[in-house]
């Protein structure tokens, strides 16, 4: 693969296969199961490459088990890969070597760092020891951190007292405090609510615009992957199928448009049928799905054929179109 | 690693471990074995057989629980759930051994359990009084580096089976393949003089008798050979440093970061 200098994350051919043992239930299964175990090997990744370049978001799409977090935890060095090569910020990755260790963070929605019975405060500078900041470098950092991910006095009080969000946007600041130039997120808002989904969304956003960081992503949330990364890498049963542009990758999977019409008289359900494929209807309100090669021309008839009072065009949802997508494992 | 880490670490390490006093005091009362042991052997006078009064089997069981207090190691245990829990992947991408903050978490918990230990030892002396004594300085001092000495066979002993969490994923169970041996042979539940001297050549070549019996012995005052004794704890750190530092490089290639 050739080597761009722009290119800060460089993925190989890279393959990750997990030895496991089956069981069967009872207990004859069980004592099969103590002398003679017969284990195999299950493919997570299979032979996936691609580059990244400094400064990017880039979200990885793809099903419960389909490799994501598996390709994540090799681009961190948490776990070897089978086979392939990975290279990031010029490092071996499995080498974790110190110099590597502080390019980089990881951080995991359902897993914390931080001391469950202290406050987040302790764990920081515990963080800031083992990273070499002076107390001024953390005192600063911390203040910066905290500033933007909008924490103030939670710092102080012990983890088991914060919300979830609170603890979250804690161990997002423990995460960030050696500015690291590469995150790697594995469902950073997994379990949170709404706003504090956006909370986390616009700090990302604001931290890659600020520092220039490149940020890889892992979410089960669209709206994580629409607000915040332009490239996706699409992965169904540890393959790459879809490496590029979030918008075309949308485009592609829904080439329609979704017309909805409030009318100001009633109208019957045939009177539509021409003009696009009827997903709702009733006596003063429709909602078509229109290619959108005749999306312009649909309107305008529309326009002059009915007395409309309100016309809405959208795109069918993302969340469904990605989940299709994952059970299909293929772009058109 | 620098001497701010070291710090901070155990400043950390030890508020977490004030939170929990209450747990750390009921810690310190199970470790009682040492006097069951002793009200066992002094019912059954027993002494005369262990080359030992029964002020000298006293002296000798309070200082194995005050050593046994100072080098008592559950890394095992606390590596296998972070390795079962995924709570070990964030350690391992920081650039500080893992092994370090248990070292750190075990040293702070020595600190909490000073006060307990101190309380017990004055019960101890009010409840038999006979058996009171000070140890003079240069005894304190020796028996306090083999009792850290002892601390670092143990926790590199423990180490090693923890570092089999990478294979086997319960390594716990086989810390009873060490807690076994170490229950009879470290000087725990019957004093090494006890022993015949076939089996007591035998457990000598064991790291065992120096985690218990040597310090214990330099402690209470008892005849010991220092010079040989030191010489075998620093042997066996030796040796183990080494090892754990292998089977851990060999282990976290096979890691997986389960439930991470």
């Amino acid at each position: 693969m050739p080597n761009n200098p722009s290119d800060l994350i460089l993925v190989d051919q890279i393959s990750k296969y997990y030895r496991v043992a089956n069981k069967q239930p009872g207990f004859k299964g069980t004592l099969k199961h103590f002398f003679d175990r017969k284990t195999y090997d299950v493919p997570a990744v299979t032979d996936i490459s691609f580059k990244i370049t400094r400064g990017e978001i880039v979200g990885f799409l793809g099903a419960n088990g389909a490799g994501k977090t598996t390709l994540l935890k090799m681009m961190c060095g948490l776990i070897h890969p089978s086979r392939g090569l990975v290279d990031v910020c010029g490092f071996s990755p499995q080498r974790r070597q110190t110099a590597f260790l502080k390019e980089i963070t990881l951080v995991m929605g359902q897993k914390q760092q931080l001391i469950w019975d202290l406050p987040p405060m302790d764990s920081l500078y515990v963080n800031a020891a083992v990273y070499g900041l002076s107390d001024y470098e953390a005192k600063v950092r911390i203040n910066e951190l905290a500033d933007m991910l909008e924490l103030g006095e939670e710092l102080t009080r012990p983890v088991r007292k914060l919300s979830l969000g609170q603890r979250m946007k804690s161990e997002i600041l423990a995460a960030l405090l050696h500015k690291p130039s590469v995150l790697f997120l594995d469902e950073p808002t997994l379990g949170l609510d709404v706003n504090a989904q956006a909370r986390v969304r616009s700090f990302l956003s604001e931290y890659n615009k600020i520092t220039g960081a490149t940020i890889l992503l892992t979410s089960h949330y669209m709206a994580d992957i629409t607000a915040l990364c332009p490239r996706v890498i699409c992965i169904h049963k540890g393959k790459l199928f879809y490496d590029g542009d979030f918008d075309s990758l949308a485009n592609s999977l829904s080439p329609s448009r979704e017309v909805k019409v409030e009318l100001k008289n009633p109208c019957s359900k045939d009177q539509f049928e021409k003009y696009g494929e009827i997903q709702d209807f009733n006596d003063r309100f429709i909602c078509l799905l229109v290619s959108r090669d005749k999306l312009t021309e649909v309107v305008s008839k529309l326009l002059t054929d009915f007395d409309i009072i309100d016309l809405e065009i959208s795109d069918p949802p993302i969340d469904q179109l990605i989940g299709d997508l994952f059970i299909k494992g293929e772009v058109n | 690693m620098s001497f701010k880490v070291i710090k901070t670490l155990l400043t950390t390490q030890y508020a977490y471990m004030l939170e929990y006093r209450i747990e750390i005091a009921l810690w310190a009362l199970s470790g009682v074995l040492p006097f069951i042991m002793f009200s066992l052997w002094s019912q059954n006078d027993v002494g005369n057989t262990f080359g030992l009064n029964d002020i000298g089997l006293a002296r000798y069981f309070l200082s194995a629980f005050l050593v046994r207090q100072f080098s008592v190691v559950w890394v095992v245990f606390s590596f296998e759930e972070d390795s079962l829990s995924g709570r070990l992947s964030p350690y391992l991408l920081q650039p500080l051994h893992p092994l370090l903050r248990y070292v750190a978490a075990h040293l702070a918990e020595q600190a909490t359990r000073l006060p307990f230990a101190i309380a017990i030892a004055i019960t101890f002396f009010i409840l038999n009084p006979s058996s009171f004594w000070l140890p003079s300085l240069p005894q304190f001092f020796l028996a306090y580096l083999s009792t850290h000495l002892a601390f670092s066979i143990a926790f590199l002993l423990q180490s090693l089976v923890a570092a089999l969490c990478f294979w086997t994923e319960k390594s716990s169970s086989l810390e009873r393949l060490i807690f076994v041996p170490y229950l009879f042979l470290s000087g725990l539940l019957v004093p090494l003089s006890a022993f015949p001297s076939n089996v007591l050549k035998i457990a000598m070549l064991t790291p065992f008798p120096y985690l218990i019996n040597f310090p214990a012995r330099i402690l209470a005052g008892m005849p010991v050979d220092i010079f040989n004794g030191f010489l075998a704890q620093i042997f066996w750190i030796s040796i183990l440093i080494p090892s754990v530092n292998i089977l851990w490089k060999l282990g976290v290639k096979r890691y997986t970061a389960m439930g991470a």
